[in-house]
């Protein structure tokens, strides 16, 4: 079983379809534990009970990276192996890896209002986040403005390869641009390494949310090939309709009706 | 070589003649220098500690804006077509085109700089010191807005959805600019470090622009 066994969108149809009731199942179950066992973990002494929010926070927040490293993969796949389903891949997990960023956003504000006292800082984590959470949105643009998916692929693809080496510039410079402003008046969350207890359900829900992402993944790769067959599908009619009355008026009524039926 | 030569003659000589519009930047750059006043109140003091912020402002937005021409007149009269099959290798000729793009429309915008500064209550030693960071970091919003350029030409689509996509990307540029420049006016921390970080980053881009541009001119022209 190799990538290019996948090249064919009928196989991966099939296979997707018996894998993904398994890890719906998995990712429910891991979800179940994770969220009982952070809310049974316990209050920290200086943040309380909004500590809990981390176990959400934290695992979109890394997701929010992931998904643009598995855009990354799929555009490569696009600009140098042409395998078929790779822009597929890097369509469906835009908007999924815009949600969890937003979410990760979300989250923090919500968290940094109790402990920070605001619902945003200009803290060089945040603002980071803030810029890949525009990123993703103009990437979903940009596949949005071009009809042609396989041309829209392409552009994406350079575009997701230069977000992929920028990122990591813009997240050092940020670090750079803030340090520079405020120095360390911002309180930092977890100064100390993180106790046990707080560890284990953490990485529960990581494995989780990432076990989530795949689910939402696949099942969005299986949505976005079957919304192109039905385009080529109705494009394949509209010319069929478009050829059929240009030969003769009687062919149009005769489609007409078919159409009517 | 002399095929790069000569494209970067002819690059530049359309720009400034009639139609090429490469100084109308730098009309834009001081009409929206001239705007900030208008926002901000005409308090001298605080126009000159936001002196280097507005410059460099109304330098990425004017260098940016004039990007979208720069692969798309060639497209329309046929050229980039020449220009993708010749045998000079299209990454060169993409460096050659967002080279002569800088020297008829960033250089012009450094040149106009110390007329601006004066607008906004810089003296001469600040006024420099922007300048100079400019002089270092245009050359990476053009090549990085180059590959909004290329995207623009194979999609189709120019203007407002490039600007999202680049801006972003224009960050860090943006970032140790101001900070060079304001290390060289006021603050505590040394000019050298931020300006080497600025000139870096013109140079990484020198090299991610012409390679990201080229794939996707290669990939959407068809």
């Amino acid at each position: 079983m190799t990538l290019i066994d996948l090249a064919n969108p009928t196989r991966f149809l099939a296979l997707s379809a018996r894998v993904l009731p398994w890890l719906a199942a998995a990712t429910v179950i891991l979800l179940t534990i994770g969220l009982y066992q952070s809310a049974s973990a316990p209050d920290d002494y200086q943040q309380g009970a909004t500590v809990k929010i981390m176990f959400i926070h934290v695992p979109n927040a890394w997701l929010s990276m992931f998904v643009w490293g598995v855009m990354s993969v799929a555009s490569l796949g696009t600009l140098v192996w042409r395998h078929p389903l790779a822009d597929v891949a890097a369509k469906a997990a835009a908007p999924i890896g815009a949600a969890f960023t937003f979410l990760a956003l979300l989250t923090g504000s919500l968290w940094g209002r109790p402990m920070w006292g605001t619902y945003w800082e200009w803290d060089a984590r945040l603002t980071s986040v803030l810029i890949l959470f525009l990123m993703y949105l103009g990437l979903m643009a940009l596949w949005r403005a071009v009809e042609d998916p396989s041309r829209a692929a392409r552009a994406a693809a350079v575009l997701t390869l230069v977000g992929a080496i920028n990122l990591p510039i813009i997240k050092f410079s940020v670090d750079w641009w803030n340090t520079l402003h405020q120095p360390a008046s911002v309180m930092r969350m977890g100064g100390s390494t993180l106790d046990k207890s707080f560890l284990i359900p953490l990485l529960v829900m990581a494995v989780a949310f990432t076990l989530l992402f795949v689910t939402l993944h696949l099942a969005a790769m299986r949505n976005e090939i079957l919304r192109r067959r039905v385009r080529s599908l109705q494009m394949m009619q509209a010319s069929r309709v478009a050829f059929s009355s240009e030969v003769g008026t009687g062919s149009r009524e005769e489609n007409a009706s078919k159409g009517a039926a | 070589m002399t095929a790069l030569a000569a494209l970067i003659r002819r690059d530049i000589r359309i720009a400034l003649r009639v139609g090429g519009g490469a100084l109308i930047g730098v009309l834009f750059f001081l009409t929206v220098v001239v705007l900030m006043p208008f926002a901000v109140g005409p308090d001298l003091a605080l126009l000159s500690r936001l002196g280097p912020a507005i410059l460099w402002l109304g330098a990425l937005l004017a260098s940016l804006l004039t990007l979208d021409r720069l692969f798309m007149a060639d497209h329309e009269d046929g050229s980039l077509d020449l220009i993708t099959m010749s045998r000079t290798p299209l990454e060169l000729a993409c460096a050659a085109k967002a080279l002569a793009h800088w020297l008829a429309a960033g250089l012009p915008l450094i040149v106009a700089t110390p007329v601006l500064g004066l607008l906004l209550n810089l003296d001469m030693a600040a006024t420099g010191a922007v300048a100079l960071t400019l002089l270092a970091g245009t050359p990476a919003l053009t090549f990085t807005g180059m590959i909004g350029a290329a995207l623009a030409v194979t999609l189709h689509r120019g203007g407002l959805l490039m600007a999202v996509l680049v801006l972003p990307l224009s960050i860090p540029v943006l970032i140790f600019g101001v900070a060079a420049s304001q290390a060289a006016i006021t603050g505590p921390l040394s000019f050298g470090a931020p300006f080497s970080i600025l000139c870096a980053l013109s140079l990484v881009s020198l090299v991610i622009g012409p390679f990201a541009a080229a794939a996707s001119l290669k990939h959407g022209l068809d």
